[in-house]
């Protein structure tokens, strides 16, 4: 129930210890301005996966590990606290989980080992246009003797420049959705990058008459679909967790060393108190990622309302903390060269990542019949 | 483990299934001050009671000795989710089970343990908590009732305020000064029996028009040297232990038992659904799921406490977070509340209002006392910079 166990702190741990050693925030700063290439290191990547971070749920048959959702929260958790970039999300939690969760025996066995040493990273390709809605996808997928093919519009998918593979959700003739797998140089897909504010990869994709074999079906229906994104959700909540809870140490310690009225400004009742309630923030959105991921593993029946609650809890946590951030930093915090600028960007990104709080609460609603 | 959590299970399920009478099903524990209020438990109410008492499980971790229930964190929280279920609920209650007898436990001796804690498991004995002063309320170790070494008795002379239930209460847990030379050090813990001649308890109406607590007059009144809890000037101590309790068992309690069938229920009545089925007013059914969301949330955290300390660790979530938490989320109920109720929401008495709808609004005013009462949210924050942030001067 809830409690880590000893492996795990030893997950977080080394992986704590690890971004702190190699992908600290100036990491992040030293990239930016080069995204046009990748979105983040490749270097950095590789050594995720000598690590074994992308294999941590591809079962032990195609080269994984097979831990669960918990390990690979907790470590995405650690990344968010450093904002490393990285392709590891979709990569480990979207495009395993399309497969691992699909029918397509032939895909699991030529994809899932190379993600799982890292030498395919892959974007997952969700939204056609500038609002997360899963279940109005207007990108289509026909089916011919040859095998499929695909056309539409993608809007922002992260990471998708420096990746070798887009898992791609089309609507079938049927009008079911489905997701496709696409190798990123396939003819007829056109990336176009994109400079976000959060510094990160990401780039609109055009599908013009995209052909793909017989076995790019990797798994169809809504639930399915729903499934596959509630995996990387819970683990995005955990990355802004990570990056909540950051966030709110670098504020404490920065109010312990700013001197101001002769004190340092965190003697100052009015701030002390903010912080003591921004701490209970945290406590609800700990519970309710940690709840969430724990729900996956176990299979329960309401893990997708679980998910919803923890990605509105997180969301709404890291952006309220990124604010109260810059405030209690006051005017070095709107500065470029001082990191609360970034952890703002990234929460407002990452909100709206596969749904933003409002999003999710609706879905929660509905998941209740309110 | 989970093979033993499933047999457990089932044993709750065969005991509750024979024991629990189901006439009571969906009812709540009463409050004894609500007896002299003319509704007096039935029947079947004691019979339960008394079924509760002697298995133990009103308080299910309670060590067996002191005839608790001996169970682990664990199986109670199995046991309360059985009870949920079976629509059960635990009737026995009160400051003895939730803040004195755990402090008991810990600081008393042989004997106030065998005399006190097994009555306060049968809920036979109500306990009132005299901690506050007119003068010292968050300040609480500046209190001043005086408490004087006479050789074979101690004699008290001093007042308490906001002391619930006193006046319906057989016995009182009592802050007093044995010392005026020094402020912490010089408090002792006492437990004065209240018909004990110069205790005298006078009500005090609420907001809400209800008299729960009251002001308490201690003249010349001697109490015996076997009521210390402790050693004399230990009291401090002692009273931040059982203010843990105090604080653990507010958080953990939930303050919401009025909304039986949950806020979407009442709004649906109230406010209405539009042609999709959804709540009829689009903001306010936001800010209800917002709630829930919190509400759910909260849970999780309680519950990943419990599994923390059931585990031998420490809980990640500090103590006066929750409290804070708590006490948010159910204020937040009742402003949802009555906010839902309309008009309805509104009335001090019938006729033109439903019981229901009385408590609902009666409800409301009183939960503006949980984040004051128990150490306020200032307080706890205070608490909170201090120890769990290690800010400067707090
Ligand atoms: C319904 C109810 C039941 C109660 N039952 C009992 C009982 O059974 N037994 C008992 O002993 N007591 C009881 N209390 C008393 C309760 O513990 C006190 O009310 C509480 O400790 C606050 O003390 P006070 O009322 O004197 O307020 P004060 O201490 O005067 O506080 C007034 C305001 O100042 C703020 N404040 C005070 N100090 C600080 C500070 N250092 N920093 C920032 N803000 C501060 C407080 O948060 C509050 O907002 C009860 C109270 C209520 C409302």
């Amino acid at each position: 129930m809830i409690v880590l166990s000893e492996e795990d702190v030893m997950l977080k741990d080394m992986a704590n210890g690890w971004t702190a050693d190699r992908a600290p925030v100036p990491a992040l700063r030293a990239l930016r301005g080069q995204l046009a290439d990748t979105g983040f290191d490749p270097a950095l990547y590789a050594e995720m996966a000598e690590m074994g971070w992308p294999a941590i749920l591809i079962p032990e048959e195609f080269g994984g590990v097979g831990m669960n959702r918990v390990s690979l929260g907790l470590i995405a958790e650690e990344l968010g606290r450093n904002l490393v970039g990285s392709p590891l999300v979709w990569s480990a939690a979207g495009a395993v989980s399309a497969l691992t969760l699909g029918t397509n025996q032939a895909a699991k066995e030529a994809l899932l080992p190379q993600i799982a040493n890292g030498s395919l990273a892959a974007a997952l390709a969700i939204d056609d246009e500038n609002h997360h809605r899963p279940h109005t996808i207007s990108t289509t997928a026909q089916k011919y003797e040859s095998g499929w093919v695909l056309s539409g519009a993608k809007r922002a998918v992260p990471d998708a420049t420096g990746v070798g593979l887009l898992v791609i959700a089309a609507q079938l003739e049927d009008t079911s959705p489905a997701l496709f797998s696409c190798p990123v140089d396939t003819a007829g897909v056109t990336l176009t990058s994109l400079d976000r504010i959060d510094s990160r990869g990401a780039a609109d994709i055009v599908l013009d008459n995209v052909s793909l074999g017989p076995d790019a079906l990797l798994g169809q229906g809504q639930d399915y679909l729903d499934t596959v994104l509630d995996s990387v959700r819970a683990i995005l909540a955990a990355e802004m967790l990570g990056g909540t809870a950051q966030a709110f140490e670098t504020t404490v310690e920065y109010m312990k060393t700013r001197i101001q009225f002769d004190q340092p400004i965190g003697s100052f009742q009015a701030l002390q108190h903010r912080a003591a309630d921004m701490l209970g923030e945290i406590v609800l959105a700990r519970a309710a990622v940690y709840g969430a991921l724990q729900a996956i593993d176990a299979g329960d029946a309401d893990a997708s309302r679980q998910v919803s609650l923890a990605k509105a809890i997180a969301g709404d946590c890291f952006r309220t903390m990124a604010r109260e951030m810059i405030q209690i930093h006051g005017g070095i915090g709107m500065t470029d060269e001082h990191d609360a600028g970034l952890y703002l960007k990234r929460a407002h990104v990452l909100d709206h990542t596969l749904g933003n709080a409002a999003f999710h609460r609706e879905r929660y609603a509905r998941m209740l019949d309110i | 483990m989970a093979l033993d959590e499933q047999q457990f299970r089932q044993q709750a399920q065969d005991w509750l299934t024979e024991n629990f009478p189901p006439s009571l099903r969906g009812g709540r524990f009463i409050m004894p001050h609500t007896q002299e209020e003319g509704s007096s438990p039935s029947a079947d109410y004691l019979l339960w009671k008394q079924r509760m008492a002697a298995k133990g499980w009103s308080v299910p971790t309670w060590p067996s000795e002191y005839g608790g229930g001996g169970l682990s964190i664990r199986q109670a929280e199995i046991l309360a989710e059985e009870m949920t279920r079976a629509g059960a609920f635990n009737p026995i209650g009160g400051l003895g089970i939730m803040m004195l007898g755990p402090t008991l436990l810990e600081y008393g001796n042989d004997e106030q343990k065998a005399r006190h804690i097994p009555p306060i498991v049968r809920g036979e004995v109500e306990w009132c908590q005299g901690f506050s002063e007119p003068g010292a309320g968050s300040d609480l170790a500046a209190l001043r009732t005086r408490c004087e070494d006479k050789g074979d008795h101690f004699l008290i002379n001093g007042q308490k305020i906001w002391t619930s239930f006193a006046h319906v209460s057989d016995w009182c847990f009592c802050l007093v000064r044995t010392d005026t030379s020094v402020k912490q050090a010089g408090i002792s813990f006492l437990l004065i029996d209240m018909k004990t001649p110069g205790v005298e308890a006078r009500p005090i109406e609420l907001i809400n028009g209800v008299s729960h607590f009251c002001e308490t007059f201690f003249t010349d009144v001697k109490v015996p040297k076997e009521n210390l809890v402790g050693r004399v000037n230990q009291g401090w101590e002692i009273a931040k232990r059982l203010l843990q309790h105090e604080r653990s068992g507010l958080s953990s309690q939930r303050n919401v038992a009025n909304v039986e069938q949950g806020l979407p229920h009442l709004a649906r009545e109230y406010v209405g659904t539009d042609d999709a089925g959804r709540i009829a007013d689009a903001d306010l059914r936001t800010r209800i799921v917002q709630h829930m969301m919190r509400q759910e949330a909260y849970g999780l955290a309680l519950k990943h406490r419990n599994a923390e300390i059931e585990a031998g660790q420490d809980g990640t979530a500090p103590m006066s977070s929750l409290k804070n938490l708590g006490a948010g989320v159910a204020q937040e109920l009742n402003e949802l509340a009555v906010e839902i109720l309309g008009h309805a929401g509104t009335g001090n008495r019938g006729p033109g209002f439903s019981n229901t709808e009385l408590e609902l609004t009666s409800g409301w005013l009183y939960s503006k006392c949980f984040s004051i009462y128990g150490g306020s949210h200032e307080i706890q924050n205070n608490i909170l910079a201090k120890r769990e942030l290690g800010l400067p001067g707090a």
